[in-house]
């Protein structure tokens, strides 16, 4: 076990030296809407679990990072033109986007997703579901039978959809959505849960394969020593390792 | 707990809340820059487009017919994104010449790290400036298009009698542009400019397409409901009252442009024989 600790540390050092020249400055692009993922504070400063995760990779890998909020719409499009050289923004690993950028390994187990909804006994066969575009969620309940699917750009208007009545529930991670069920008396988790999704991971570029090793042997020490699970605990994201 | 004053005094006071304020700033101040460069592109388009010389000419008559056609949003979109990657690649073409590896790698836009701009090791305001100068040259592109068309018709729009006096006279023909017809056509073209300003001040908020964060992005931001977890701050959806606000900040705008417009345009027609033909009385 000493020795697996010793090894990727050693890997994660001498990646870090190798990309000293290519990142001096590693800028870390994430939405800054989702809490507890990542949202922005009372200062206006990115927070949450992935801001403290995203310090602490980048400590383990050497590197110095920075943080910059995007669209989720455009957040792809900004990664491969350059603009920020990480997507760390609660991005679950699919098909589809690893056909575009490549991804860490998974620093969440796959979260299941819930549907929010005023009321406890919903028939989601013939419901009006909200859901961020561009989502996990958006595509999976494009496929429920007989469910009609909007689109909301931010996460915000998905939940205020159901507020305002436009949208009977919202399917979303429940790491989101918790916080908002317990702390709003007139909103409630329906019992249905959905496995989709295969972890949350960073993305990045196709073209920085060293990057990614470098944030995948981070990754992977923080797995071995228990700081992620840590980290995942105090920020309730799902289960453990 | 606190009463609701010394709460909303704390609250309007937050790190957050000053930038919203700031942005208020970058608003104005895009558009401070953005309106003279944008006439100065529409000056140079309308002047092109009436050139004797005929590829400067179609040049001018492409770039105002081109820009025009284009819907807003997908040039706000795409053209941003091509004109970095565009600086990008003639930079990488300058500084890197025995770089081996391709440009486009299936999705990906690599150019050497000299070449990136602003550079990678750069810190962050200097990429927020980076951002707000391709915003004001993406405004002024498009609305140069609009002005240099309103600022085409004002030049024909200046009685020929006003140019055929000069030939008269004697002037060139850059002489009776320089003397006659510039100083004759605005009056022809504020209606048409002071449109175009108010359609410039409503599109500033699609600032935040370009990655500047402006006033409709922190309202929205602010606005949004807050859990008790993760702020001090906790509250409902409050967007209503941020875009309320918005609203009468855009409203007093404009309506401060109307004034200043109006006197303006007093001052232009003073004493000037109009297209109705007769001299206004002196006010």
């Amino acid at each position: 076990m000493k020795n697996v600790i010793l090894s990727t540390a050693m890997l994660a050092l001498t990646a870090g030296a190798a990309l000293a020249d290519g990142h001096a400055v590693v800028r870390m692009g994430t939405e800054g809407a989702y809490p507890p993922y990542n949202f922005l504070d009372d200062d206006g400063e990115v927070a949450g679990f992935e801001r403290v995760l995203g310090d602490e990779l980048c400590a383990r890998a050497e590197l110095t990072c920075e943080w910059v909020t995007n669209e989720w719409d455009s957040i792809i499009p900004n990664l491969v033109s350059g603009n920020y050289d990480v997507i760390i923004a609660g991005m679950s690993i699919t098909d589809e986007r690893d056909e575009v950028i490549d991804f860490t390994q998974n620093y969440t187990q796959p979260d299941p997703s819930v549907y929010l909804s005023a009321s406890a006994d919903l028939d989601l066969s013939s419901a009006v579901i909200a859901a961020q575009t561009n989502t996990i969620q958006a595509s999976f309940v494009a496929s429920i039978e007989g469910a009609t699917l909007i689109e909301f750009a931010t996460p915000e208007e998905t939940v205020a959809a159901v507020r305002n009545g436009e949208a009977d529930a919202v399917l979303a991670d429940k790491a989101f959505l918790d916080t908002i069920a317990s702390e709003d008396d007139t909103l409630q988790l329906l019992d249905q849960q959905e496995l989709i999704g295969g972890g949350v991971g960073m993305g990045i570029r196709e073209s920085d394969g060293e990057l990614r090793d470098a944030f995948n042997a981070a990754i992977q020490s923080m797995k071995d020593d228990g700081s992620l699970n840590a980290l995942i605990a105090e920020w309730e994201i799902g289960e453990p390792f | 707990m606190l009463d609701t004053g010394k709460w909303l005094a704390c609250y309007l006071t937050t790190g957050k809340h000053m930038s919203f304020y700031a942005s208020f700033g970058t608003v104005l101040l895009l558009l401070a820059i953005t309106a003279p460069t944008a006439l100065a592109f529409g000056f140079g388009g309308a002047t092109a487009a009436r050139s004797g010389f005929a590829p400067l000419r179609w040049l001018g008559k492409i770039y105002i017919a081109g820009v025009r056609g284009i819907p807003d949003i997908a040039f706000f979109l795409f053209f941003v994104i091509a004109l970095d990657q565009g600086f990008e690649w003639m930079r990488h073409q300058w500084m890197c010449p025995d770089w081996d590896q391709p440009i486009r790698q299936g999705n990906d836009f690599v150019v050497c790290a000299q070449a990136k701009l602003p550079l990678g090791t750069a810190p962050q305001w200097i990429h927020e400036v980076y951002g707000f100068a391709t915003a004001i040259l993406t405004f002024a592109i498009v609305f140069g298009a609009f002005s240099a068309n309103v600022l085409f018709g004002a030049m024909r729009a200046v009685p020929r009698a006003q140019i055929e006096t000069a030939e008269a006279y004697g002037m060139s023909a850059r002489q009776s542009f320089w003397r006659i017809i510039v100083p004759q056509m605005w009056v022809y073209a504020l209606p048409g400019l002071s449109n175009l300003w108010m359609v410039l001040i409503k599109a500033t908020p699609l600032l935040f397409l370009l990655g500047v964060e402006d006033i409709v992005y922190w309202a929205r931001e602010l606005g949004g409901t807050k859990q008790a977890r993760f702020t001090d701050y906790p509250h409902g959806d409050w967007r209503l009252w941020y875009f309320l606000g918005l609203l009468v900040f855009y409203l007093a705008f404009t309506k401060f442009s109307e004034v200043i417009l109006e006197r303006i345009m007093k001052r232009l027609t003073f004493g000037q024989a109009t297209s109705g033909g007769h001299a206004e009385a002196p006010a």
